[in-house]
């Protein structure tokens, strides 16, 4: 038996003529992450926005902690923390200000809501940008005051749609320690991602949406499984050496590598032990190497395999 | 399996509906508004020198024509254009908040458990201190040009009051523009074409007994000029007990008829 922190089911949004969510079912247990995966205008934001009580769909039901999105819509908002893509603070006010604002609209008081602000300046890394205006952070610092505004009321679920988007990867690994943080202590997270590397390492479960339907779901591995293979990069110190790791590339892989630039090869592989075996055979062969990794496949390839087109389709 | 908790049963009263609540929440929202426009002087400008350039453009250019000299048509023209300095104010309003509505922050608004309307009200509250900016320096700019009160200061603060007190009541219409429309352009031009007809079909600048007939008839129910007469009468002397039961009828009907309209429109809004 299994208690979901949100639960929605056949959701169905439309604007005029587009169908945003052509009914999808989401749901995330206790304490765990969701990721949603999908190309930007796959219904994403609607469904969080409809899990926010920000938006009311036009069929379908949405519990959130136990309470109806429609009908204890004020019972859900006590228990939902949301962070947008844009980060949803207030540039004219500071950080500390913004905060306040915050705890006292959720009836903390004063000297509360001054004391949580502080507390969570200082986890956010803010304290010393806490007296200045929100307009004079960096992209970086929004996120992160951003985050830290929807987790004031130290809500037991919380919305984060897209947190990474336009964050250079430092930054990124930031939100990402950030989010691990906050489901150590036991909070449930809808995580919106285009990036399946994103969903893989933060994710316990993943749904992926495509044209407002759930098109394939379940973990991190299953679906890996089921979109195949990832591929292995290897860049040599001494660039005339990579003909022979491309060698050893081939024959684990039992497919010729490519090179994608000089002192480079790289090959798709496939089962749990090519890519150790690769680390070991390159070892033996004293090659020294500047990077060698393992890749998952884009959100792009993903997409290609589970629908047979690529995301750009999306765009036109 | 799901389970879904049966909260039919369930009669805790949530904090955010006691009306004490409620306060707080709107208190705490119009100081946010307070603090945005302290930070952004530049939008005082606007509302302190216009007005200041309408008084000297009306007083020099009519000022002999209608009153035949430019000093007694100041003691007529002041208060009027108190009146509409501040219903101007009102219109940056809708603006501001089109704007703000626009940016992710009213979203967050959205989504925490306080009363829907609690955002615009703050919002409208808080601007009243732009008005206070306008009308100071309005008495200001007036007291040099030769602008004296003709009755006595408790009597001209109360229409200093009352003046604000009919802009929130007018406002709301504004601000239904700007939770409706989609672009801040969008809501400025329609304000105007509101306010226009509002502001100059009155007695602000002429008396009403050079008007045509059509027009009189539409001076006697505006409401603004039932405000600019009230003004007048409270600040250099004339009736004002014949005008206050407009102002007040209009007032609470604008209220009445535009508050939840816009509160209605801002929930919908998606």
């Amino acid at each position: 038996m299994t208690t979901f922190a949100f639960e929605a089911e056949g959701l169905v949004k439309r604007f005029k003529k587009t169908t945003a969510l052509d009914g999808i079912d989401l749901a995330a247990r206790q304490g765990t992450v969701l990721g949603v995966l999908g190309p930007n205008g796959a219904g994403k934001t609607t469904a969080v926005r409809i899990l926010a009580t920000l938006l009311r769909p036009d069929a379908g039901r949405a519990v959130v902690g136990g309470f109806d999105v429609l009908r204890d819509a004020a019972k859900v908002r006590r228990t939902i923390g949301l962070t947008g893509q844009y980060a949803s603070v207030d540039e004219d006010l500071t950080g500390m200000e913004n905060l306040v604002l915050i705890g006292q609209l959720l009836d903390l008081r004063g000297t509360e809501a001054r004391a949580r602000a502080s507390e969570l300046l200082a986890e956010f890394g803010l304290s010393e940008a806490g007296g200045r205006t929100a307009k004079t952070y960096s992209g970086g610092m929004r996120r992160r005051l951003d985050l830290a505004a929807s987790l004031v009321g130290r809500p037991d679920v919380i919305y984060l749609d897209e947190p990474t988007t336009g964050l250079d990867p430092a930054k990124r690994e930031d939100v990402w320690g950030i989010i691990r943080r906050l489901v150590g202590d036991g909070v449930t997270i809808l995580l919106t991602t285009q990036y399946l590397e994103e969903a893989d390492a933060l994710a316990d479960d993943i749904s992926v949406i495509d044209r407002g339907k759930v098109i394939a779901n379940g973990t991190p591995a299953e679906l890996k499984r089921v979109v195949g293979g990832q591929t292995v990069f290897v860049r040599t110190a001494d660039p005339e050496r990579v003909t022979e790791a491309a060698a050893i590339l081939a024959d684990i892989a039992g497919r010729p590598a490519e090179s994608p630039g000089r002192g480079m090869a790289t090959v798709p592989v496939v089962g749990d032990t090519a890519f150790t075996e690769i680390v070991r055979r390159i070892d033996a062969a004293g090659i020294r190497v500047t990077e060698l990794s393992l890749h998952l496949p884009k959100l792009d390839e993903v997409f290609f395999t589970l629908t047979g087109r690529h995301t750009e389709d999306e765009a036109a | 399996m799901t389970i879904t908790v049966d909260q039919a049963a369930s009669v805790a009263v949530s904090p955010a509906t006691r009306p004490f609540t409620r306060t707080r929440h709107i208190l705490a929202l119009a100081r946010r508004s307070l603090i945005k426009t302290m930070r952004t002087p530049e939008q005082l400008i606007d509302v302190t020198l216009q007005p200041i350039i309408f008084v000297l453009v009306y007083v020099y250019l009519l000022g002999g024509a209608v009153a035949g000299n430019t000093h007694d048509y100041l003691q007529f023209l002041l208060p009027a254009i108190m009146v509409q300095t501040v219903l101007f104010g009102g219109m940056a309003t809708g603006v501001n908040l089109n704007t703000d509505i626009k940016k992710g922050v009213f979203d967050r608004f959205r989504s925490l458990p306080i009363a829907r309307s609690a955002p615009l009200i703050g919002s409208v509250l808080g601007d009243l201190i732009r008005y206070v900016v306008a009308m100071v320096s309005l008495f200001i700019a007036g007291y040099i040009l030769g602008f004296r009160i003709g009755t006595n200061l408790p009597a001209t603060v109360a229409a200093c009051l009352l003046t604000m007190g009919f802009t929130f009541c007018v406002s709301w219409i504004i601000v239904l523009f700007g939770v409706l429309m989609r672009e801040p352009g969008g809501v400025q031009g329609t304000a105007f074409l509101v306010l226009f007809p509002l502001t100059f079909g009155t007695t602000m600048i002429t008396p009403a007994s050079t008007l045509p007939g059509w027009l009189q008839t539409w001076v006697n129910v505006n409401p603004v000029n039932h405000m600019m007469e009230a003004a007048r009468g409270l600040m250099v002397g004339g009736p004002v007990a014949e005008h206050l039961p407009w102002v007040g009828f209009w007032s609470i009907g604008l209220l009445a008829v535009f508050a939840p309209l816009a509160v209605r429109a801002y929930r919908r809004r998606t």
